[in-house]
């Protein structure tokens, strides 16, 4: 039984929203944080993204193939979860996941085949056997890589890119509406709530795209270019910033109105959350990523390549911690809070083996980055260095130029 | 009362009549009983168990609880237990016990009170202490059924909340969504579940298991489309309040003399 402090209703003791329900807005939050990269160079032609512009796309895809999955896994009824697809009741936030969750789907899965289209058909083209037949039903039948061709998949993929960037930064918006439209608890109902949730989104999919990069570089034995890092780092500071002072924002102005709630939401974050809040929330994964970043943004020019890699990769890391803080602090610190306003239950455990324990939290949080190794083997995420692989019947449109061409 | 029709829907009666004997058992006969009794009806007149038929638009059922009244004895939230299967460790009714001095105030509900309240001690001179029954507020504009994503909780004509089981997807959506802590996740079945105004008794012209229990008539229930009934009466009339108004759910569990302590 959880211990009590003060007085909770007595159904309130029990957290109905596991460590499944943390890891839902987590993981799509990098479905959106990285979509956001990557439209920063298909939408609005920053070179300076190029190097991570596809990686960013295929990260995005990864994530958003497990996103729905710690749903799923919470439902205490699994197999009714379709029910929430087929026969939906529109007065209900969650009611929309599936529409949102599938238009997202259909645009990136599009723009991905547009921007992977000529990788694609000369892989058909280099292969024999099934392998062949494999990327020949991938290319759908057209084998069309003409300059016209080409100049099509470019405007295919800047039109989804901009019908990808709302509809990606609704998927997370909405998660975050999810909790914020919930007047029962004053933890969780802010309009602020969807903006913090869409700016962490932001700080999470550039934190991992530039823990991606420093990978990918490494595996593919290319070099990492500096310019790319530089510009990853300053927007990650930008986000973070904004983040920190929305989350910071609310909790002010809850305390300067002495809002009813404020007495009970303040003791739980310097007992209950102390750690989870202020600690990593706040120090670990706020004050310090600050301060390096401003380090990277403000010194840019002093810095060592090494040096500002590894500020850059630190700073990454620890903001990653701060945006899983945030998922917890939000997720199972207002399950702390009874809606009494009188109580709070002890710090929640989740379990290790079970559905919504641990060990299939860290599977989810794995499985991505094992969709994008299959990924680059059947895709290969970057494109070829200086269109090498270009095969006769080619004519100019590599792969690569399938990518750039069109930036302004 | 009569809730006799003609063309009455004889398979939800059997339905009815069914669930009464499943989920009721010895317990329905015995407080059933003792409420006929008191009533002075008999199961005919009162459109109890036995070949009547209910029409849920001639009713809209309220709630009313005095807090004056009750004496913590803990009878309603036993007899909801043992009515409806609650689990243990979940509450589809409970009562809170409130010790309130000038500066501080004590409140806890042992087990939601099933067992009664032993003494205690509070560290401040109390100037007042009394019991508040909480279950719950069936809310007109209720936000449980609003958030529930397949429309398994829903309110019905006559005026309960309640949750279908079989369609139930057991997200916890509605649990979060109750200010008033009233639903929880049934660890058996892992789906919503919440008080339904013992909705299988209320339809055969019975009282719900907890208000026909409670010793001092702190909790009651009444008719707002009946003519003459002195719930109804009450709280058409009379001053009464609500639980965290400011919320709008507009909750049809009213009472009467709350103390400012209580939300």
């Amino acid at each position: 039984m959880p211990e009590i402090s003060g007085f909770a209703f007595p159904n309130d003791i029990h957290v109905t929203w596991s460590l499944m329900i943390v890891m839902y807005p987590y993981i799509t939050g990098f479905v959106a944080g990285s979509f956001i990269v990557t439209s920063l160079y298909h939408l609005f032609g920053r070179q300076e993204f190029k190097p991570v512009a596809r990686l960013a796309m295929a990260t995005s895809f990864a994530f958003l193939l497990v996103a729905s999955l710690p749903l799923q896994l919470h439902l205490g009824q699994p197999q009714r979860g379709p029910f929430v697809i087929v026969t939906p009741n529109f007065t209900s936030a969650m009611a929309g996941f599936g529409i949102l969750y599938s238009f997202y789907m259909l645009v990136l899965v599009l723009e991905l085949w547009f921007v992977w289209r000529t990788e694609i058909i000369e892989r058909a083209r280099r292969s024999r056997g099934v392998k062949r037949a494999f990327y020949a039903a991938l290319a759908l039948g057209t084998y069309d890589t003409s300059a016209e061709a080409v100049e099509i998949d470019h405007k295919a993929i800047s039109i989804l890119a901009g019908i990808g960037l709302p509809a990606a930064c609704m998927l997370h918006g909405y998660v975050g509406f999810i909790f914020g439209a919930i007047k029962a608890n004053p933890w969780w109902s802010t309009p602020l709530m969807p903006v913090i949730f869409l700016l962490s989104a932001a700080v999470s999919g550039i934190a991992l795209l530039i823990l991606l990069y420093q990978v990918y570089a490494k595996l593919d034995r290319r070099p990492v270019v500096a310019s790319c890092v530089q510009a990853l780092a300053s927007w990650l500071w930008f986000f973070l910033i904004l983040t920190i002072t929305l989350e910071e924002l609310e909790l002010i102005v809850m305390a300067y109105e002495k809002s009813e709630s404020w007495l009970i939401i303040s003791e739980l974050l310097t007992t209950r959350l102390s750690f989870s809040y202020v600690t990593m929330q706040m120090i670990v994964g706020g004050l310090i990523p600050l301060i390096l970043l401003a380090v990277v943004v403000l010194m840019n020019r002093y810095l060592h390549e090494k040096v500002r890699n590894t500020l850059a990769t630190v700073a990454a890391l620890l903001t990653l911690i701060q945006v899983f803080s945030m998922r917890w602090n939000i997720v199972i610190g207002g399950q702390l809070l009874s809606k009494s306003l009188r109580g709070l239950r002890s710090p929640y455990e989740p379990e290790i083996f079970g559905r919504e324990g641990v060990l299939v939290a860290i599977a989810l949080f794995v499985a991505p980055f094992v969709i994008l190794w299959v990924f680059d083997r059947v895709l290969g995420i970057q494109e070829p260095e200086g269109g090498g692989h270009g095969s006769p019947g080619t004519g100019d449109a590599t792969p690569g130029a399938a990518v750039a061409g069109h930036a302004p | 009362m009569s809730n006799c029709h003609d063309g009455c829907d004889s398979s939800r009666r059997e339905f009815l009549s069914g669930t009464l004997k499943l989920a009721g058992g010895a317990v329905v006969t015995v407080i059933g009983g003792s409420a006929l009794a008191s009533s002075g009806g008999s199961p005919a007149s009162t459109g109890a168990p036995g070949g009547t038929a209910y029409d849920w638009n001639e009713h809209l059922w309220a709630y009313l609880i005095d807090t004056t009244k009750c004496i913590g004895c803990g009878s309603c939230a036993r007899a909801c237990k043992a009515e409806n299967d609650v689990p243990d460790g979940f509450y589809r009714t409970w009562i809170e016990r409130y010790v309130v001095g000038t500066e501080e105030s004590h409140v806890d509900a042992p087990n939601g009170g099933m067992e009664g309240f032993p003494p205690v001690q509070v560290g401040f001179a109390a100037n007042k202490s009394f019991f508040v029954p909480k279950i719950c507020n069936h809310c007109r504009a209720t936000p449980c059924t609003q958030v529930c994503p397949v429309g398994a909780s829903y309110r019905t004509k006559d005026g309960a909340v309640l949750v279908d089981g079989e369609s139930c997807i057991g997200c916890g959506y509605c649990v979060q969504a109750c200010p008033y802590g009233s639903r929880f996740i049934h660890p058996a079945t892992h789906t919503a579940s919440k008080c339904t105004w013992c909705y299988h008794r209320i339809t055969k012209g019975l009282k719900p298991a907890c208000v026909t229990v409670c010793p001092t008539q702190a909790r009651q229930f009444g008719d707002l489309k009946k003519d003459g009934d002195p719930i109804r009466a009450v709280i058409e009339h009379d001053r009464v309040q609500i639980l965290q108004g400011h919320l709008l759910t507009e909750p049809q569990c009213y009472y009467t003399h709350l103390d400012k302590e209580v939300r």
